[in-house]
């Protein structure tokens, strides 16, 4: 008996404590919203941690781009194949990557690659008193530190995905017309044919814009809210991986839902 | 870091992402070669669209030259009503046909335009009025059931 | 008009339920050195913070010039926070800014100066602290006593009223000690301003502040100059000047019997 309420009393705890910490992530997002204007009068602030957060992944991105394009169209060449429609090859490689494969790999190389930075580094200059430092300056930590950091996110995420889908189709070209000899020409104009400027690549811009606020607000968070201690750091950017990721995944079926829907 | 040469490596990095996005939108998307911007809509009526879409591409002659707008029922003729968006800079005649086909054996489903000879050109709001339906596999199989199965009688 | 410039009056404050601050009365005179002592975890960090508005009492107040710090809104706060500097135990100093961007910071955050005029003054800065050497270098490449130095260079960056050091001395060698003590002094003559020390550092502290408060359960338990307070009888200033291990101050966190706790 006394096991199954310390059982329930845990997983209310853990119930509770996870919508507090949303509740909490939330008033982030709208203090960081409200305390914006420095990020953009003084925009080099931001172009800082544009740099960190974007130009740091570029390397990352690319290479996994490319590697991802490869392997599609292999595994799409030699299932296509077998219908009879292999230069079906290019539609297949763009479709998957403007929809899907871009934004959402992408996003989950920005948790592992920025958003971990980003946690680490907002959890210990917390822990050094930084933060403090900054407020008993008269200065916001918030509008300095935090609202930066989320709009170079929100700016470099969309970029980065543009950036991973041309790069995987790259490779898909590589591998399907210059290493297995589909025909150029199908592979670009059927590709043409089908994806479609608005409903394809748009799309794939928003859902990137949507990642991006959720990878960098999580990973702000989790920073702010670290204990200030050496294990207290890294709990919170183990967590950011592991949240964002699944945030990522999970925002990624909401979305495809409606535009495939609406 | 110096600052000039952090806004250098910024400045490449959005360059680069925009030439991608550009690449995105010309190479790979349809934003050049089959952007439809100004369009004139007509409608077909069919007695059965199959699995027809709203957004299906119109082709003509293998060219995508419009889209499919919406498809509405009508309820007092009992058939589909199919609303296309053609470009303007295409113009078909009156008696245009058109078709329901499948983009391979399973591909989706997509209008094709066969001109006629009609001397005016269909105009917005018009109707053709010559179409022929999508085939409907499982039709076509029990039609071909039925027919081995009268031959063997 | 008192020649006060900070008031605190019966000021409570916890962090959790237990209060940390049973009623505390002090008062910081305009252009004194004054220290607040006490062990570690007696709330003095805690007080630097109510008086920097970071935390509200749960009763009493904080004045600063006669404004009541906790009644101030955000932008009163900040204003009045730009009339302080604050040294923070470990130094603080932004690991991503190198020596001389964070002693600029204050500066560019709050005003509009041309860069050839904060260069000017933060080599001053610097140079009183005597570092203007080190401008270049990264936090992580200064000794324990320099980024303390550093820290102080940003912390008079505006020439505040009031300097608030929070342990300004632990960890440090009997060199970088006299250093820093030294220029806790001449910074506050030289900049007319009022210093609130945190230590509890009692030979350095008793050499040059002029006003003490030591802090015990909560509440003031003994103040005065140092003269006043050396010649004191209240044995708890006695342990703690002569740094007895056992006395008012026990050395046990207080705990069950230690026979209960083995007998189990
Ligand atoms: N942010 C905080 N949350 C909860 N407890 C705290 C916090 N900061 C300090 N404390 C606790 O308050 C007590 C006093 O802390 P502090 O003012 O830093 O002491 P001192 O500076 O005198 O060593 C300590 O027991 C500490 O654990
Ligand atoms: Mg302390």
């Amino acid at each position: 008996m006394k096991i199954l309420i310390n059982f329930f009393e845990k997983v209310g705890y853990s119930i509770t404590s996870r919508i507090n910490r949303l509740g909490m992530a939330t008033r982030l997002f709208f203090l960081i919203i409200i305390s914006s204007g420095e990020s953009f009068r003084r925009f080099h602030l931001t172009m800082k941690e544009i740099y960190f957060t974007g130009v740091m992944s570029l390397v990352i991105i690319i290479v996994s781009a490319f590697f991802v394009g490869m392997v599609l169209g292999l595994q799409g060449y030699y299932t296509l194949q077998k219908y009879g429609s292999s230069e079906a090859i290019g539609v297949l490689v763009a479709l998957a990557l403007v929809r899907e494969l871009g934004p959402v790999v992408t996003a989950l190389l920005f948790a592992g690659r920025a958003g971990t930075a980003i946690t680490a580094e907002i959890g210990l200059m917390k822990a050094t008193e930084q933060l403090s430092a900054m407020e008993m300056m008269a200065v916001n930590p918030v509008g300095r530190i935090i609202a930066p950091r989320f709009w170079a996110g929100v700016i470099a995420m969309p970029i980065l995905a543009s950036i991973f889908s041309m790069v995987g189709i790259l490779g898909g070209y590589v591998v399907a017309v210059i290493v297995i000899g589909v025909d150029e020409g199908a592979f670009w104009s059927q590709m043409q044919a089908n994806v479609d400027f608005r409903y394809d690549i748009v799309n794939g811009v928003i859902k990137s814009l949507v990642f991006g606020v959720a990878c960098t607000i999580i990973a702000l968070f989790e920073g702010f809210d670290a204990p200030p201690t050496a294990e207290g750091v890294s709990r919170a950017t183990t967590r950011t991986v592991v949240t964002s990721s699944l945030v990522i995944l999970g925002l990624d079926f909401i979305l495809t839902s409606f535009m495939l829907g609406g | 870091m110096d600052k000039i040469k952090l806004d250098a490596w910024v400045g490449i990095f959005v360059a680069i992402g925009v030439i991608s996005l550009l690449g995105l939108a010309m190479k790979v998307g349809n934003l050049t070669s089959n952007d439809i911007r100004e369009t004139y809509s007509v409608i077909a009526h069919f007695e059965n669209i199959g699995g027809l879409k709203p957004r299906a591409p119109i082709k003509a002659a293998g060219v995508v030259v419009g889209r499919v707008k919406s498809i509405v029922f009508d309820t007092k003729a009992y058939h589909a009503v199919v609303k296309i968006d053609i470009d303007k800079r295409y113009a078909f005649p009156k008696d245009t046909f058109a078709n329901i086909y499948t983009a391979g054996l399973l591909g989706e489903q997509y209008v094709g335009l066969e001109a006629g000879g009609d001397m005016n050109n269909l105009a917005e709001g018009d109707r053709i009025t010559q179409t022929q339906d999508a085939v409907v596999l499982e039709k076509l199989i029990s039609q071909f059931l039925y027919s081995k199965a009268s031959e063997e009688e | 008009m008192s020649d006060n410039l900070i008031n605190i009056e019966n000021l409570t404050f916890g962090y959790g339920k237990e209060l940390l601050h049973k009623g505390i009365n002090m008062e910081f005179q305009r252009g004194k050195v004054s220290a607040i002592m006490g062990g570690s975890g007696s709330g003095k960090t805690t007080i630097l913070k109510l008086i920097g508005g970071q935390i509200q009492p749960k009763s009493g107040s904080v004045s600063i010039d006669g404004q009541v710090v906790h009644n101030q809104n955000l932008s009163g706060i900040y204003k009045l926070r730009r009339k302080m500097g604050m040294l923070f135990q470990h130094g603080a100093l932004f690991t991503d800014l190198s020596v001389y961007e964070n002693v600029a910071f204050p500066m560019r955050e709050h005003t509009d100066l041309p860069e050839n005029i904060i260069k000017d003054l933060v080599l001053m800065k610097l140079n009183a602290v005597g570092l203007r050497g080190a401008y270049k270098l990264m936090p992580t490449e200064l000794s324990g006593g320099m980024a303390r130095r550093v820290a102080l260079a940003r912390a008079i960056a505006l020439d505040p009223d009031i300097i608030m050091y929070d342990e300004p001395f632990a960890g440090l060698d009997p060199i970088s000690m006299a250093v820093i003590c030294d220029l806790i002094r001449t910074l506050n003559d030289a900049l007319g301003a009022t210093s609130i020390i945190v230590t509890h550092d009692v030979a350095e502290t008793f050499s040059f502040a002029d006003y003490i408060y030591f802090v015990a359960d909560g509440i003031v338990a003994a103040e005065g100059s140092p003269k006043q307070l050396m010649a004191s009888k209240l044995p708890f200033v006695k342990q703690f000047i002569h740094s007895e291990k056992d006395g008012p101050v026990p050395f046990h966190v207080s705990a069950p019997s230690y026979n209960s706790d083995l007998a189990l």
